[in-house]
């Protein structure tokens, strides 16, 4: 009956649905999905952004503006002494490679699993300061032209970098994100791999260790040398 | 001479206003069965295969998404219709109606129902019960092939020229496969009469399905009409007609808006009727159980319960059909020639030639024993020499000579 298996086959299919109501209902996306932006706030609603413009920096597409100010005296937006007046991401270029996240010293920018919205004209594809901070419950803002189901934004704050600040990729065990607001904070991920670590050294507890280790010994060997070359003649 | 309505007791008292008046009502509901029919067979059939390909289907649309359809014809009827400029404008506007009218006028010869009587007049449920019968249907069938064949002519274009050229030897091939598959049943019945067909498969108990029914005495007919169905209505996988990978979209590439929809229209219409037809011949038509607690002449045994078991035995068929679609590949060209011409027509005419020794035999009072064994062993005997004769592949005809 080789002819007519396939009738065998088509009809075995009935009942088993595997589409997704989309729009009314959305499938879980991987944890590390990368969507739109959000600019964290602190707990005492300062804003995190210092206005470094790593991230402008280190964006391939060149899709995000940032202006750094000083902070007023009277009312300090961020912590520091500087703080990002204007912050605009344009989605039309944005290609959500997360460079920025990983650049950002202070885990101000960070990403949702939000992809879905869109725009009528190109002014609307450009997100300032606005769209991009945070409300006060650390919630990434829900404009009316993006469909939030929920699920999208809850692990914002505690992003789980894809290279740990050490350098080094093999980060298991260790946490390397903060989680100031009180949530999204994740079990650290296992499984990860790349140069073995110095035996006795914690990258997460000494972010940049070894390059500090590293010019250390170079000092001492200048020290050492213009000692020594001080020394020979003594 | 063959009566012109052989059966239909309505014409029998003579013709007045209230028999005239049935007439017109029967013609304005069968019209619009056929296109509501239309309508709830697409939804259902793209229900049916998205349920088979792991889909849901349309769901947006009305309940389970069941207006799709009519969705589709009103964004359909308000789309700009074009034509090519080396059209040939009459025949290109009057191809679609060519194609969508014997579509209506095939469903006129099905049995739906009983037989009721309205206003003091006893009528059949059917629209037309003609002396011709089945005949109808082919006619009806050759003619909607003008349609096809018109709309690739006219429309000055090379695809829908190879299309509807292919489309005409599709139907003419299968049209010999069916006309021959259904003398398999006449043979039986012994008139084209549908009406008179459905009344000699009427319900006796739960045995008439094998013992009245015809489709046990015609089950190689039933088989090869089925299949001859499909290719008729261009229905997968024989739509060589629409095969989008070599010809676009076959004959109806150069149509938009209303008139490419009734070419649609037309060809689910013709996908219904042979349904329809099919039940008609092969599985008792209306024929079925009443509801055994109401009185016989009960309204509901007598208008419902026939109606019902016709649209479900309809609707049986309907799902097999799209089962086939959601299974089959299309069919390469030569495959649906060869199947066509070297297999269909061989076995549909040795058939009729067995059923007709069969019947005659019985009618003569010969041995069965002798005369079936006789027939099937003289059928083999020509279906070897016939196949014989015929390539298989990578033969050419030179080295049969």
């Amino acid at each position: 009956m080789g002819w007519f298996s396939g009738f065998r086959i088509s009809i075995g299919q009935v009942g088993k649905v595997l589409t997704t109501n989309y729009p009314e209902e959305k499938r879980p996306k991987p944890t590390r999905f990368h969507g739109r932006h959000v600019l964290n706030r602190y707990e005492d609603g300062m804003e995190k952004c210092i206005g470094c413009e790593l991230c402008a920096g280190v964006c391939p597409a060149r899709c995000i503006y940032v202006r750094g100010a000083d902070n007023p005296v009277d009312a300090p937006v961020s912590p520091g002494e500087r703080y990002g007046f204007v912050y605009e991401i344009n989605y039309l270029r944005c290609i959500h490679c997360d460079l920025c996240v990983e650049a950002c010293p202070t885990e101000a920018i960070t990403e949702t699993k939000l992809f879905e919205f869109s725009f009528t004209n190109r002014a609307d594809a450009i997100y300032t300061k606005a769209e991009l901070v945070v409300g006060d419950d650390g919630r990434a803002q829900r404009q009316p032209w993006e469909l939030w189901l929920g699920g999208e934004d809850d692990e914002t704050s505690a992003w789980m970098r894809a290279t740990a600040p050490s350098g080094q990729a093999a980060f298991e065990g260790r946490v390397g994100w903060s989680g100031e607001l009180g949530f999204g904070v994740r079990d650290p991920e296992a499984g990860q791999t790349g140069p073995p670590l110095q035996p006795g050294v914690n990258p997460a507890d000494h972010p940049h260790h070894q390059d500090l280790d590293h010019h250390h010994d170079d000092d001492h060997g200048a020290d050492a040398r213009g000692r020594g070359g001080e020394a020979a003649p003594h | 001479m063959i009566p012109t309505f052989a059966a239909d007791p309505l014409f029998s008292d003579g013709i007045d206003t209230t028999v005239v008046l049935i007439v017109i009502v029967k013609t304005i509901v069968v019209f619009a069965i056929l296109l509501v029919a239309v309508m709830f067979y697409v939804w259902f059939m793209r229900k049916v295969i998205a349920d088979m390909q792991n889909r849901i289907g349309p769901q947006r649309a009305g309940p389970f998404g069941a207006f799709q359809t009519l969705a589709d014809g009103i964004k359909l009827f308000f789309k700009e219709q074009s034509s090519p400029t080396s059209a040939d404008p009459p025949v290109f506007r009057l191809a679609p109606y060519l194609a969508i009218i014997p579509a209506f006028l095939a469903f006129a010869i099905v049995p739906i129902g009983g037989l009721v009587t309205v206003a003091g007049h006893e009528t059949y449920l059917q629209l037309a019960d003609p002396g011709i019968g089945v005949l109808w249907l082919l006619m009806m069938s050759g003619i909607g092939l003008y349609g096809v064949m018109l709309a690739g002519w006219a429309s000055g274009s090379k695809y829908p020229l190879l299309g509807s050229v292919r489309a005409s030897a599709q139907l003419l091939s299968y049209e010999a496969a069916l006309g021959l598959a259904i003398v398999g049943v006449l043979v039986h019945s012994g008139t084209l009469s549908t009406r008179a067909i459905v009344n000699q498969q009427a319900w006796n108990g739960a045995g008439s399905v094998f013992s009245e029914w015809y489709w046990i005495p015609a089950i190689g007919a039933f088989v090869i009409f089925l299949i001859a169905a499909l290719a008729e209505t261009n229905h997968p996988p024989f739509d060589l007609v629409e095969a989008e990978q070599e010809l676009v979209g076959g004959f109806h590439t150069e149509y938009t808006g209303i008139r490419f929809a009734i070419f649609f229209l037309a060809e689910f219409m013709n996908l219904i009727t042979m349904s329809a037809i099919a039940v008609t011949l092969f599985l008792g038509g209306p024929s079925g159980p009443g509801l055994g607690f109401l009185a016989a002449d009960n309204w509901i045994n007598v208008w419902i319960m026939p109606v019902f078991w016709f649209t479900l035995k309809v609707l049986v068929l309907l799902y097999a059909t799209v089962w086939v679609r959601a299974t089959l590949p299309r069919m390469r060209y030569d495959q649906l020639m060869s199947l066509g011409w070297k297999y269909l027509i061989e076995l549909a005419f040795l058939w009729a030639m067995v059923s007709a020794v069969v019947v005659v035999g019985a009618d003569q009072g010969w041995n069965r024993w002798i005369t079936v064994p006789a027939a099937i062993i003289g059928a083999a005997l020509v279906l070897s020499v016939l196949w014989a004769c015929i390539p298989r592949r990578g033969e050419s005809v030179e080295e049969i000579r």
